[in-house]
Protein backbone atom coordinates (compact mmCIF):
# COMPACT_ATOMS: atom_id res chain seq x y z
CA UNK A 1 0.00 0.00 0.00
CA UNK A 2 1.51 3.27 -1.09
CA UNK A 3 1.49 6.29 1.18
CA UNK A 4 0.38 8.60 -1.57
CA UNK A 5 -2.62 8.08 -3.82
CA UNK A 6 -4.01 10.01 -6.71
CA UNK A 7 -7.60 10.03 -7.94
CA UNK A 8 -8.87 11.59 -11.13
CA UNK A 9 -9.54 11.11 -14.81
CA UNK A 10 -7.09 8.94 -16.64
CA UNK A 11 -5.27 11.65 -18.56
CA UNK A 12 -4.59 13.71 -15.48
CA UNK A 13 -3.28 11.08 -13.14
CA UNK A 14 -1.48 8.60 -15.40
CA UNK A 15 1.77 10.49 -14.89
CA UNK A 16 1.53 9.89 -11.16
CA UNK A 17 2.11 6.23 -11.76
CA UNK A 18 5.57 6.92 -13.13
CA UNK A 19 6.40 8.80 -9.93
CA UNK A 20 5.41 5.83 -7.79
CA UNK A 21 1.96 6.93 -6.65
CA UNK A 22 -1.07 4.70 -6.35
CA UNK A 23 -3.27 5.84 -9.15
CA UNK A 24 -7.05 5.40 -9.37
CA UNK A 25 -9.12 6.35 -12.39
CA UNK A 26 -12.36 7.71 -11.04
CA UNK A 27 -14.45 10.66 -12.11
CA UNK A 28 -17.77 9.92 -10.45
CA UNK A 29 -18.28 11.83 -7.20
CA UNK A 30 -20.02 9.09 -5.20
CA UNK A 31 -17.59 6.38 -6.26
CA UNK A 32 -14.64 8.67 -5.53
CA UNK A 33 -16.11 9.30 -2.09
CA UNK A 34 -16.20 5.58 -1.37
CA UNK A 35 -12.69 5.23 -2.70
CA UNK A 36 -11.45 7.99 -0.40
CA UNK A 37 -13.11 6.30 2.57
CA UNK A 38 -11.39 3.06 1.71
CA UNK A 39 -8.00 4.69 1.25
CA UNK A 40 -8.39 6.48 4.56
CA UNK A 41 -9.06 3.16 6.27
CA UNK A 42 -5.98 1.71 4.63
CA UNK A 43 -3.84 4.47 6.10
CA UNK A 44 -3.01 6.35 2.96
CA UNK A 45 -1.35 9.56 4.12
CA UNK A 46 -1.89 11.89 1.23
CA UNK A 47 -4.59 11.68 -1.41
CA UNK A 48 -4.27 13.99 -4.38
CA UNK A 49 -7.60 14.49 -6.09
CA UNK A 50 -8.14 16.39 -9.32
CA UNK A 51 -10.26 19.48 -8.89
CA UNK A 52 -13.43 18.29 -10.69
CA UNK A 53 -13.50 15.09 -8.63
CA UNK A 54 -12.67 17.05 -5.50
CA UNK A 55 -15.70 19.25 -6.07
CA UNK A 56 -17.92 16.23 -6.83
CA UNK A 57 -16.87 14.31 -3.73
CA UNK A 58 -17.09 17.35 -1.43
CA UNK A 59 -19.23 15.56 1.16
CA UNK A 60 -16.60 12.91 1.77
CA UNK A 61 -13.72 15.34 1.62
CA UNK A 62 -15.28 17.50 4.32
CA UNK A 63 -15.31 14.55 6.70
CA UNK A 64 -11.53 14.47 6.74
CA UNK A 65 -10.88 18.19 6.92
CA UNK A 66 -10.42 18.30 10.67
CA UNK A 67 -8.39 15.13 11.12
CA UNK A 68 -4.63 15.11 10.61
CA UNK A 69 -4.68 12.17 8.18
CA UNK A 70 -5.33 11.63 5.35
CA UNK A 71 -4.55 14.96 3.76
CA UNK A 72 -6.85 15.31 0.78
CA UNK A 73 -5.37 17.86 -1.58
CA UNK A 74 -6.95 19.13 -4.80
CA UNK A 75 -4.64 19.32 -7.81
CA UNK A 76 -5.35 20.81 -11.21
CA UNK A 77 -6.55 18.27 -13.76
CA UNK A 78 -5.15 17.82 -17.26
CA UNK A 79 -7.45 20.49 -18.61
CA UNK A 80 -6.13 23.16 -16.27
CA UNK A 81 -7.27 24.59 -12.98
CA UNK A 82 -10.87 25.39 -12.09
CA UNK A 83 -10.09 27.55 -9.08
CA UNK A 84 -11.64 25.10 -6.58
CA UNK A 85 -8.39 24.85 -4.64
CA UNK A 86 -7.86 28.60 -4.43
CA UNK A 87 -11.46 28.93 -3.33
CA UNK A 88 -10.66 26.52 -0.52
CA UNK A 89 -7.75 28.62 0.68
CA UNK A 90 -9.94 31.67 0.59
CA UNK A 91 -12.62 29.86 2.59
CA UNK A 92 -10.02 28.96 5.21
CA UNK A 93 -8.93 32.55 5.56
CA UNK A 94 -12.51 33.71 5.93
CA UNK A 95 -13.21 31.08 8.52
CA UNK A 96 -10.16 31.93 10.57
CA UNK A 97 -10.00 35.67 10.31
CA UNK A 98 -13.53 36.59 9.38
CA UNK A 99 -12.57 38.60 6.35
CA UNK A 100 -10.73 37.88 3.17
CA UNK A 101 -7.52 39.80 3.65
CA UNK A 102 -5.12 38.00 1.35
CA UNK A 103 -6.68 38.18 -2.07
CA UNK B 1 -28.63 30.45 31.57
CA UNK B 2 -28.15 32.62 34.59
CA UNK B 3 -25.69 31.59 37.27
CA UNK B 4 -27.70 30.28 40.21
CA UNK B 5 -26.56 31.31 43.66
CA UNK B 6 -27.57 31.74 47.28
CA UNK B 7 -26.95 35.14 48.78
CA UNK B 8 -24.29 34.12 51.28
CA UNK B 9 -20.71 35.14 51.87
CA UNK B 10 -19.49 31.63 51.08
CA UNK B 11 -21.22 31.72 47.75
CA UNK B 12 -19.80 35.13 46.99
CA UNK B 13 -16.22 34.10 47.61
CA UNK B 14 -16.78 31.01 45.49
CA UNK B 15 -18.10 33.13 42.64
CA UNK B 16 -15.21 35.55 43.00
CA UNK B 17 -12.80 32.67 42.59
CA UNK B 18 -14.64 31.53 39.49
CA UNK B 19 -14.55 35.03 38.11
CA UNK B 20 -10.80 35.31 38.55
CA UNK B 21 -10.29 31.93 36.87
CA UNK B 22 -12.55 32.97 34.00
CA UNK B 23 -10.72 36.25 33.59
CA UNK B 24 -7.35 34.53 33.50
CA UNK B 25 -8.65 31.91 31.07
CA UNK B 26 -10.05 34.64 28.88
CA UNK B 27 -6.72 36.42 28.73
CA UNK B 28 -4.87 33.21 27.88
CA UNK B 29 -7.38 32.23 25.20
CA UNK B 30 -7.16 35.66 23.69
CA UNK B 31 -3.37 35.42 23.51
CA UNK B 32 -3.64 31.98 21.97
CA UNK B 33 -6.09 33.23 19.40
CA UNK B 34 -3.92 36.17 18.40
CA UNK B 35 -0.80 34.04 18.08
CA UNK B 36 -2.58 31.30 16.12
CA UNK B 37 -3.93 33.89 13.71
CA UNK B 38 -0.44 35.32 13.24
CA UNK B 39 1.00 31.91 12.42
CA UNK B 40 -1.99 31.04 10.27
CA UNK B 41 -1.35 34.07 8.11
CA UNK B 42 2.23 33.04 7.39
CA UNK B 43 1.08 29.52 6.59
CA UNK B 44 -1.72 30.63 4.34
CA UNK B 45 0.59 32.99 2.42
CA UNK B 46 2.96 30.07 1.85
CA UNK B 47 0.00 27.93 0.87
CA UNK B 48 -1.10 30.39 -1.78
CA UNK B 49 2.40 30.77 -3.16
CA UNK B 50 2.94 27.00 -3.33
CA UNK B 51 -0.38 26.41 -4.96
CA UNK B 52 0.33 28.96 -7.65
CA UNK B 53 3.68 27.35 -8.37
CA UNK B 54 2.25 23.83 -8.39
CA UNK B 55 -0.50 24.90 -10.75
CA UNK B 56 1.99 26.44 -13.16
CA UNK B 57 4.36 23.46 -13.09
CA UNK B 58 1.53 20.97 -13.34
CA UNK B 59 0.23 22.72 -16.43
CA UNK B 60 3.70 22.47 -17.93
CA UNK B 61 3.98 18.74 -17.20
CA UNK B 62 0.52 18.21 -18.66
CA UNK B 63 1.51 20.07 -21.82
CA UNK B 64 4.46 17.73 -22.28
CA UNK B 65 2.18 14.79 -21.64
CA UNK B 66 -0.26 15.96 -24.28
CA UNK B 67 2.65 16.33 -26.69
CA UNK B 68 3.73 12.79 -25.82
CA UNK B 69 0.26 11.49 -26.52
CA UNK B 70 0.36 13.21 -29.87
CA UNK B 71 3.77 11.77 -30.71
CA UNK B 72 2.99 8.20 -29.67
CA UNK B 73 -0.23 6.34 -30.00
CA UNK B 74 -2.58 5.95 -27.10
CA UNK B 75 -1.90 2.29 -26.52
CA UNK B 76 1.86 2.84 -26.46
CA UNK B 77 1.51 5.55 -23.80
CA UNK B 78 -0.72 3.30 -21.71
CA UNK B 79 1.72 0.46 -22.10
CA UNK B 80 4.73 2.55 -21.12
CA UNK B 81 2.98 3.65 -17.94
CA UNK B 82 1.27 0.34 -17.26
CA UNK B 83 3.82 -0.93 -14.81
CA UNK B 84 3.92 1.34 -11.81
CA UNK B 85 7.25 2.52 -10.48
CA UNK B 86 8.27 1.41 -7.02
CA UNK B 87 6.03 3.22 -4.53
CA UNK B 88 7.06 6.62 -3.37
CA UNK B 89 6.82 6.96 0.38
CA UNK B 90 6.22 9.76 2.78
CA UNK B 91 7.70 9.87 6.22
CA UNK B 92 5.19 11.28 8.65
CA UNK B 93 5.59 12.85 12.00
CA UNK B 94 3.48 15.37 13.77
CA UNK B 95 4.45 18.82 14.77
CA UNK B 96 2.64 21.20 17.05
CA UNK B 97 1.51 24.69 16.37
CA UNK B 98 0.24 26.04 19.68
CA UNK B 99 -1.05 22.67 20.86
CA UNK B 100 -2.75 21.97 17.54
CA UNK B 101 -1.36 18.80 16.11
CA UNK B 102 -0.27 19.27 12.51
CA UNK B 103 1.23 16.71 10.12
CA UNK B 104 4.80 16.95 8.89
CA UNK B 105 5.55 15.05 5.69
CA UNK B 106 8.94 14.12 4.36
CA UNK B 107 9.04 12.88 0.83
CA UNK B 108 10.98 9.72 0.07
CA UNK B 109 11.05 9.40 -3.73
CA UNK B 110 10.38 6.20 -5.57
CA UNK B 111 13.38 3.90 -5.47
CA UNK B 112 13.16 2.86 -9.09
CA UNK B 113 15.20 4.31 -11.94
CA UNK B 114 14.58 7.71 -13.42
CA UNK B 115 12.09 6.40 -15.98
CA UNK B 116 9.99 3.36 -15.22
CA UNK B 117 9.90 2.20 -18.86
CA UNK B 118 12.36 1.44 -21.63
CA UNK B 119 13.39 4.27 -23.91
CA UNK B 120 12.77 2.16 -26.99
CA UNK B 121 9.44 2.91 -28.59
CA UNK B 122 8.58 5.84 -26.38
CA UNK B 123 8.72 9.48 -27.35
CA UNK B 124 11.12 11.94 -25.75
CA UNK B 125 8.12 14.07 -24.83
CA UNK B 126 6.94 11.36 -22.48
CA UNK B 127 10.30 11.32 -20.69
CA UNK B 128 10.01 15.04 -20.39
CA UNK B 129 6.52 14.86 -18.90
CA UNK B 130 7.51 12.15 -16.42
CA UNK B 131 10.63 14.03 -15.32
CA UNK B 132 8.72 17.26 -14.89
CA UNK B 133 6.14 15.49 -12.80
CA UNK B 134 8.78 13.82 -10.65
CA UNK B 135 10.39 17.19 -10.03
CA UNK B 136 7.01 18.47 -9.00
CA UNK B 137 6.50 15.79 -6.36
CA UNK B 138 8.44 17.40 -3.46
CA UNK B 139 6.46 20.58 -4.02
CA UNK B 140 3.20 18.67 -4.05
CA UNK B 141 4.08 17.01 -0.76
CA UNK B 142 4.98 20.34 0.79
CA UNK B 143 1.73 21.75 -0.50
CA UNK B 144 -0.12 18.87 1.13
CA UNK B 145 1.55 19.59 4.44
CA UNK B 146 0.95 23.33 4.36
CA UNK B 147 -2.61 23.04 3.14
CA UNK B 148 -3.52 20.53 5.82
CA UNK B 149 -1.91 22.73 8.46
CA UNK B 150 -3.98 25.66 7.26
CA UNK B 151 -7.16 23.62 7.45
CA UNK B 152 -6.44 22.48 10.97
CA UNK B 153 -5.39 25.93 12.16
CA UNK B 154 -8.49 27.53 10.68
CA UNK B 155 -10.61 25.06 12.66
CA UNK B 156 -8.66 25.73 15.81
CA UNK B 157 -8.90 29.48 15.45
CA UNK B 158 -12.65 29.26 15.03
CA UNK B 159 -12.95 27.16 18.18
CA UNK B 160 -10.70 29.43 20.21
CA UNK B 161 -12.57 32.48 19.06
CA UNK B 162 -15.86 30.96 20.19
CA UNK B 163 -14.39 30.21 23.59
CA UNK B 164 -13.00 33.73 23.95
CA UNK B 165 -16.37 35.21 23.05
CA UNK B 166 -18.27 32.88 25.36
CA UNK B 167 -16.04 33.89 28.25
CA UNK B 168 -16.03 37.57 27.41
CA UNK B 169 -19.70 38.10 26.65
CA UNK B 170 -21.49 35.41 28.66
CA UNK B 171 -19.54 33.88 31.48
CA UNK B 172 -17.71 36.91 32.87
CA UNK B 173 -20.70 39.32 32.78
CA UNK B 174 -22.93 36.70 34.43
CA UNK B 175 -20.48 36.15 37.23
CA UNK B 176 -20.04 39.88 37.74
CA UNK B 177 -23.81 40.39 37.95
CA UNK B 178 -24.14 37.53 40.40
CA UNK B 179 -21.41 38.91 42.64
CA UNK B 180 -22.93 42.37 42.49
CA UNK B 181 -26.38 41.05 43.41
CA UNK B 182 -25.04 39.08 46.34
CA UNK B 183 -23.07 42.01 47.71
CA UNK B 184 -26.17 44.21 47.42
CA UNK B 185 -28.24 41.65 49.24
CA UNK B 186 -25.65 41.25 51.99
CA UNK B 187 -25.44 45.01 52.42
CA UNK B 188 -29.20 45.22 52.60
CA UNK B 189 -29.27 42.56 55.32
CA UNK B 190 -26.59 44.44 57.19
CA UNK B 191 -28.58 47.65 57.06
CA UNK B 192 -31.74 45.83 58.11
CA UNK B 193 -29.96 44.38 61.08
CA UNK B 194 -28.53 47.74 62.09
CA UNK B 195 -31.91 49.45 61.92
CA UNK B 196 -33.46 46.70 64.00
CA UNK B 197 -30.82 47.09 66.66
CA UNK B 198 -31.24 50.84 66.78
CA UNK B 199 -34.98 50.48 67.01
CA UNK B 200 -34.72 47.94 69.82
CA UNK B 201 -32.30 50.18 71.69
CA UNK B 202 -34.72 53.09 71.39
CA UNK B 203 -37.57 50.94 72.66
CA UNK B 204 -35.54 49.79 75.64
CA UNK B 205 -34.57 53.39 76.43
CA UNK B 206 -38.19 54.52 76.35
CA UNK B 207 -39.15 51.68 78.68
CA UNK B 208 -36.45 52.73 81.18
CA UNK B 209 -37.56 56.35 81.11
CA UNK B 210 -41.16 55.49 81.89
Amino acid sequence: MADIAMIGDKDSVLLGRAAGLDVYFETDGAAAGKLIDRLARENTRIIFVTEPVFAAAKATVDKYVSSAFPAIIPIPSGSGTTGVAMENIRANVEKAIGADILF
Amino acid sequence: MAVSFKPTRMEMSRLKKRLSTATRGHKLMKDKRDETVRRFITFVRRNKELRERVEALMAEAMRSFVAAKAAMNRAAVDEALLVPAASAKVGISSGKVLSTEVPVFTYIPSASADLPYGVFGTAAELDDAVRKFSELMPLLIELAEVEKTCNLLADEIEKTRRRVNALEYVMIPQLQTAIHTISMKLDENERGNLTRLMKTKDMLKQKEEQ
